[in-house]
């Protein structure tokens, strides 16, 4: 099953309110992925510094001195704010991935969950309610959020599991459904270079729209592209720094709801998790069609 | 008129009271309030109540239905009316997928659009949808009609048996097996009073009627009889 909610906002007027907004969404969609649950928040970005979002098991051990190692390590100024089992690291943006590189030998626990100047992912095995309340979501800021409630079915219930999946910087995609032909895929995209860090069918097509980027296509053509490259049965809802975008496979059987009004445009798999919105009512609501990008950008 | 806020009363509250009214109670008109996409909303009636529903809802609202009348001043998820028996179900806004699959009976009315898979393996139901609907409508169908004021998606009346479909918009594709027909006087009649019963201003010269080409290896029209 999986839920899949998002949280594009136009103006600034909800941006305070974006981590309150996108937590509720993210619980009514517990019973449709009660196992795990992730959220990427693009959030303020400071000017020539990028942010590492890392994840560690032993969070208190992996944590502890890593901004000083890190920072001696790459020769630059290292901030890290510590949120549970993960931490946001600023660097400047010149060192970053000096940074990303570094990290494996300097502590091989972590997992570097996305890099980008705006984008911070949290997810972690737990109902959505409890992975929401423990790193805080409902007090964060921003322009844009994309949230995943996750019934495992194509590799385990693990925190690289969970969605969203990160390839490029400041990108995110989640998913529901699955892809049928990802471990080909797989070897390919890691043959054209690509990093792809776990069995996730999901991560193999966040990387394929990465591939795609990084040869010259838009994140809307790059979505057009999949609809001949990735086979089996998704709704994938992605994250740029400035973008939001919708697509379903052409067979649409995994749900999608739509929602845009002046002050933003929504996605749920169903229109419970929608419901709370200011101004919904007055919002036009409907559901995307088949095989069809849409695509909204700042 | 009984009203019952389901966001404060809760959704098993609803049903079982709903399902326990059997045609000798005076209480036959009910309002249903804050659904907000609450799934299964007044499934399983079995007597001749109205039933209004002053919101959106989610999967399978009116499922099963027998005599109600149940009106939805919202839109649907899927699965709306699926197996309906008999009764009336009028949607206000949209209905998403499979909308009146597998309906035996009754008369479902969808004022916006429907998406993929509407009526699939419909045996009996009539279903009006003033919109467009979505690809695969019709697969399978075995009986009723479908009434479709807009377009229609790809693959339109797949491997259908014999219900009727009208169409007044374009159709992007036919399914397998799906023809268009002439419209003969009894089917002309037989729309024209679908559109009536539905409330939809239009007549029944303005629509095309498709139907099964009976060429499927698995259906012979010398056995018609057996189905």
């Amino acid at each position: 099953m999986c839920g899949i909610v998002g949280l594009f906002l136009k103006d600034n007027s909800l941006s305070p309110r974006l981590g309150e907004l996108l937590a509720a969404m993210l619980v009514t969609m517990s019973d449709r992925g009660p196992d795990s649950a992730g959220v990427a928040v693009y959030g303020p970005a400071a000017d020539g510094n990028a942010k590492l979002t890392v994840q560690s098991g032993t969070p208190g051990a992996d944590f502890e001195t890593l901004s000083e190692d890190l920072g001696e390590q790459i020769g630059a100024r290292v901030g890290m704010r510590r949120n549970d089992t993960h931490a946001v690291l600023s660097v400047p943006s010149a060192k970053a991935s000096d940074a990303r590189d570094s990290l494996p030998a300097l502590r091989p626990g972590i997992r570097i969950m996305s890099d980008g100047e705006a984008i911070e992912i949290y997810k972690e095995v737990g109902s959505p309610g409890d992975v929401a309340s423990r790193f805080g979501l409902g007090e964060m800021s921003g322009s844009h959020g994309i949230g995943h409630t996750r019934m495992a079915t194509e590799s385990a219930v693990t925190t690289e599991g969970a969605h969203p999946y990160s390839t490029g910087a400041d990108q995110c995609l989640v998913h529901n459904g699955s892809l049928s032909n990802h471990n080909n895929l797989r070897r390919m995209l890691r043959r054209e270079g690509m990093r792809i860090e776990s069995e996730n069918d999901t991560e193999v097509g966040a990387a394929y729209l990465t591939w795609k980027m990084l040869r010259g296509r838009t994140l809307g053509e790059a979505l057009e592209d999949s609809l001949d490259d990735l086979d089996g049965f998704y709704t994938f809802v992605v994250g740029t720094r400035d973008g939001f975008g919708v697509l379903r496979d052409p067979i649409a059987c995994k749900p999608a709801v739509l929602a845009e009004c002046g002050e933003y445009v929504a996605f749920g798999s169903e229109y419970r998790a929608l419901a709370g919105l200011p101004g919904i009512e007055g919002a036009r609501v409907w559901e995307p069609e088949p095989a069809t990008v849409y695509f909204w950008r700042h | 008129m009984r009203s019952y806020d389901l966001a404060a009363s809760g959704l098993r509250g609803l049903n079982r009271e709903l399902q326990s009214l059997n045609g000798s109670t005076n209480q036959t008109v009910w309002e249903i309030t804050n659904p907000r996409g609450s799934h299964a909303v007044a499934v399983g009636l079995d007597a001749p109540v109205e039933v209004v529903v002053r919101g959106s809802t989610g999967y399978y609202c009116a499922g099963m239905n027998k005599q109600a009348t149940v009106r939805v001043e919202g839109s649907v998820g899927p699965g709306v009316a699926e197996n309906m028996m008999s009764g009336t179900v009028i949607v206000d806004g949209d209905a998403s997928q499979y909308a009146g699959a597998s309906g035996q009976g009754g008369l479902l009315v969808i004022r916006g659009n429907a998406s993929s898979r509407c009526g699939i393996s419909m045996k009996g139901i009539d279903i009006v949808v003033c919109g467009n609907v979505g690809h695969m409508s019709a697969f399978m169908a075995q009986a009723g009609n479908l009434v479709v004021c807009g377009d229609v998606g790809d693959a339109f009346g797949d491997s259908i048996y014999e219900a009727r479909l009208f169409v007044r918009g374009a159709v992007r594709s036919l399914g397998a097996d799906c023809i268009e027909k002439e419209t003969g006087p009894e089917h002309a009649e037989a729309l024209a009073g679908l559109l009536a019963r539905a409330g939809v201003d239009a007549g029944p010269e303005e629509f095309r009627r498709f139907g099964s080409a009976r060429k499927l290896y698995n259906f012979d029209i010398d056995n018609v009889a057996a189905y």
